[in-house]
């Protein structure tokens, strides 16, 4: 994931999804209306297809960003989806820090496609970590010349010259009258105001909400059962649509044994064939799902030419063999020195394949859409999704209209973990643009959690291969790392055949430490699975091959894994000082095995990750219960470089921590005969409250270029639990989940 | 069948054999009651039965007809429950949120059973997934409510 920026863009790879021309029209229709900042925005002339960058500038436009209502509450439309990490409240910091209005007095919703939100290099995603670090420079910059619109504002309404005046929260001062303006009441004056350039910004020594503990906007809400996610939606005069998918991608439904009887069924409306599924449409969606299931369907195999056709032979257990036996050398993504003489010539060289399997995302919201056709042609599509203007593209294609003549919202997540990328076949919204067409009504989707399994896109299966060469002191001087298999960045972005697909290789390229000759490449290896991001990307297996090789060296080579990390990081005082951090967090490195109060035997483990432009330093204590890994404590040293608002940084660290530990010990989804075996969290089992440790998190601000946060978190738990795993029990597992391995006394 | 819902009599005209989830969301809409799995694997669908974490989407109707059934929709007209909703919020538990509902039923109907859970009451009691990872403030929100 951190390669998106890096690779060659090539536009996600569905033939029908090219860069187009995104109209003003449907972007700020919905807000016409209002009391806005807004309505004197030009707008932009219609571009040709394939154009290539937008005309406006991204992030400057502030009536694309802000409504200024009479009660003084803000709007804003963020470029990002509020699906948990916080973003909407970061926001709300942000802008209110430079606009002096207290983030308490906005409302931030998911902006609809517009090339005013193409934040991260031209292009518009949830993900990969960037929300905030992509766009904190803009948002400031917008707030502050919003700031300065209603100073003007306020300056031509009082009559005096703008340096006379300040703000408060809300408020435009005028202190030497005693007189002031709320800025709900200058809001329409500062809309026909020119947007000034170069606004300065507020001093960071004077930040009352940037970089603090600020409480979530949306708490309360979600606390409460009030909050909206797209499954909780209704258009009027909805019906409600259930599918059963084909058991492997590529099969059509052909002959239905029972259709009379399941159109005689309660509430039916109608039954659907559609692209590799059958659909049932209802008055309500517990009757279309019955009915649906109910359906025998004769499933065809997959015609030769069909799209993703998965092979009625595929097993994980057959993919992870192939991945083991594909040769190397690969596709170099990191070179240094000459390793192939160094390993040659190292006093000791050790070996070790590591593996991880293939992942589902298991958010609690399962996928749904509502699409409504429109009397004037236009298409409107709630749903969830991380990337408004490639659904818009794809849903336009599906629907046979142009782009600008399809509504995208986007309801808050339930979560997503990389979920609601746009996934071929994995997205429920074709399905209902085709059935609302059908039936000439406004249709809501639900996938039940068991077609959530069928088609969810997977964090891809994983192999590497480690070779690393000892001199006489038990030093590593020589690392070769071969990881075999296909990556969603290559996937979905494209992958040049001499380029090494970054997220194959992140978290075992891009290491920090001094090894003098190394070698990293990428053995691509095809995956029949639909696969896609999961939190944390390549991160997620990758640091986990590396970190626990890294341990294997250190034994190899007589040194404590603690300290030969910090030997090796000497020319790195960032990563040092993390290191140390985390460990001062931990009460001091002790690696074990030791006696806890409790009588139990425990150990700790450590391990380190560079993901999504931050720092992590993970420890974590580990015992053994009934055969399986007890994880007690984890400490997490963060450095993010600089900060928004702590106490959402150590939310997400807490939530990272929860996921990588889930995929660490529990996760794994096992294809037999082309099919998912599990279809629900019973066959599934992701981490449950009693296996949550206690999670420690040290933040330090380094002052280096802003990370991200999301993320980071995760790639050091898995690592960082199976050292100590190693050094309690003294197995070394190469293989992830941990829960395939049952452990004896220790 | 007449359903007691939140002190309210409704009726509904479903299949009796439907899960109470459905019911609450598709006739009634209340929503505030989510479908994670649908076979109480989850917990994101728990509703208060007489007073019990009930898992609805496995519930059918007719076996709560008569019965006092509770959403988060009323969350805050009982007193453990505002006792839960503020524990909820001084501890900024919700990520997502979208298994909170679940969870802030399962916890008032723990506080209200055991005023003063032990660590072993709440970890029996609150067994409901969180895929964002929200236990360790979960815990201690259950905590302070106890308290409060």
């Amino acid at each position: 994931m951190d390669g998106i920026l890096n690779a060659p863009i090539r536009p996600e790879r569905h033939p029908q999804d090219r860069p187009t021309n995104l109209s003003r029209r449907s972007v700020l229709g919905a807000s016409l209306g209002a009391l806005v900042l807004g309505v004197a925005l030009p707008r932009s002339a219609p571009r040709a297809q394939g154009a290539a960058a937008p005309s406006v500038r991204p992030g400057t436009r502030v009536p694309a960003f802000l409504e200024i209502r009479p009660d003084g509450s803000v709007l804003l439309r963020s470029p990002f989806v509020e699906g948990g990490q916080g973003v909407t409240t970061a926001f709300a910091q942000i802008v209110g820090e430079e606009l002096d209005v207290d983030p308490t007095a906005f409302t931030v919703e998911c902006a609809p496609p517009g090339a005013d939100y193409l934040m991260v290099n031209g292009m518009r995603f949830t993900g990969g970590s960037f929300s905030v670090r992509s766009s904190y420079a803009a948002m400031r910059g917008l707030g502050a010349t919003a700031r300065r619109m209603l100073l003007q504002a306020a300056a031509a309404r009082l009559d005096v010259p703008l340096d006379s005046l300040a703000t408060e929260p809300g408020r435009v001062i005028h202190a030497a009258s005693g007189r002031s303006l709320a800025y709900g009441a200058l809001a329409a004056d500062a809309a026909a105001m020119p947007a000034p350039e170069g606004v300065p910004l507020r001093a960071e020594s004077a930040f009352r909400w940037i970089g603090k503990p600020v409480a979530r906007l949306d708490v309360r809400a979600k606390s409460t059962g009030k909050a909206l996610y797209a499954i909780d939606l209704t258009a009027e005069g909805m019906l409600q649509a259930a599918v059963q998918h084909a058991p492997r991608l590529g099969m059509e439904p052909g002959a239905v044994a029972n259709e009379a009887e399941v159109r005689a069924m309660p509430g039916v409306h109608s039954i659907h064939r559609l692209p590799g599924a059958m659909a049932v449409v209802a008055d309500r969606w517990w009757r279309a799902r019955r009915a649906v299931e109910t359906l025998q369907v004769d499933w065809t195999e997959a015609a030769p030419d069909a799209r993703n056709a998965m092979p009625g032979d595929f097993s994980s257990a057959g993919l992870r063999a192939t991945l083991t036996a594909a040769p190397g050398p690969g596709i170099a993504a990191e070179s240094q020195g000459d390793s192939a003489t160094a390993l040659r010539n190292a006093v000791r060289v050790i070996e070790a394949t590591y593996d991880a399997p293939h992942l589902a995302h298991g958010q609690l919201e399962p996928p749904s859409a509502i699409a409504r056709w429109n009397a004037d042609g236009t298409l409107d599509l709630w749903l969830p999704n991380q990337a408004p203007e490639m659904f818009q593209r794809a849903a336009a294609t599906v629907a046979g209209i142009e782009p600008e003549k399809v509504r995208i919202h986007s309801p808050m997540l339930g979560g997503f973990f990389g979920r609601h990328f746009l996934y071929e076949s994995a997205n429920p919204f074709p399905q209902a643009i085709l059935l609302a067409k059908a039936v000439g009504r406004p249709v809501k989707l639900i996938w039940s959690r068991e077609e959530e399994f069928l088609r969810d896109a997977l964090r891809p299966m994983g192999l590497a291969r480690f070779r690393a060469g000892l001199d006489p002191q038990g030093l590593p001087i020589a690392l070769h790392a071969e990881a075999v298999g296909e990556g969603p960045v290559g996937r979905w972005f494209g992958r040049q055949p001499d380029r090494a697909d970054p997220s194959a290789v992140e978290g075992i390229a891009g290491k920090p430490y001094a090894i003098p000759h190394r070698h990293v490449a990428h053995v691509p290896q095809p995956n029949p699975v639909m696969i896609g991001f999961w939190r944390s990307v390549g991160h997620s297996m990758n640091d986990f091959f590396y970190e626990t090789f890294f341990d294997e060296m250190a034994d190899a080579g007589g040194q404590d894994p603690f300290a030969l990390r910090l030997r090796l990081l000497a020319e790195s005082p960032r990563h040092r000082t993390l290191l140390e951090a985390v460990g001062h967090l931990s009460g001091g490195w002790r690696r074990g095995p030791f006696e806890a109060a409790d009588g139990t035997r425990r150990a700790r483990g450590v391990a380190m990750a560079s993901p999504f432009g931050s720092e992590v330093a993970t420890i974590a204590e580990v015992s053994i219960r009934d055969g399986e890994v007890m994880v007690h404590d984890v400490w997490v040293a963060i450095d993010p470089g600089s900060i928004v608002n702590p106490a959402i940084i150590e939310a997400q660290v807490q939530s990272a921590v929860a996921l990588g530990l889930s995929s660490a010990l529990l996760e794994e989804v096992v294809y037999e005969g082309g099919t998912p075996q599990a279809r629900n969290f019973d066959g599934y089992r992701i981490l449950p409250p009693d296996r949550m440790p206690r999670v420690h998190v040290r933040i330090i601000e380094s002052g280096a270029p802003m990370g991200g946060i999301g993320e980071p978190g995760l790639p050091g738990v898995p690592p960082a639990v199976v050292n100590a795993v190693a050094t309690l029990t003294g197995q070394r597992i190469r293989s992830l989940p941990l829960s395939k391995t049952r452990f004896g006394s220790v | 069948m007449d359903l007691l819902i939140n002190g309210v009599t409704r009726q509904v005209d479903s299949e009796a054999d439907t899960p109470l989830l459905w019911v609450l969301r598709d006739d009634l809409g209340l929503t505030g009651t989510k479908y994670g799995c649908g076979v109480a694997q989850c917990g994101a669908c728990t509703v208060l039965v007489d007073g019990q974490a009930t898992r609805s989407c496995v519930t059918p109707i007719d076996a709560v007809a008569g019965q006092s059934i509770t959403t988060i929709e009323a969350i805050e007209a009982d007193a453990v429950g505002r006792k839960v909703i503020a524990a909820w919020v001084a501890n900024q538990v919700p990520q997502c949120g979208y298994c909170q509902s679940g969870q802030v039923m399962a916890a008032t109907a723990l506080l209200t059973q055991t005023p003063q859970p032990s660590e072993e009451d709440i970890a029996g009691a609150m067994t409901n997934l969180c895929r964002c990872g929200t236990y360790n403030a979960i815990s201690a929100a259950v905590r302070q409510a106890a308290q409060g």
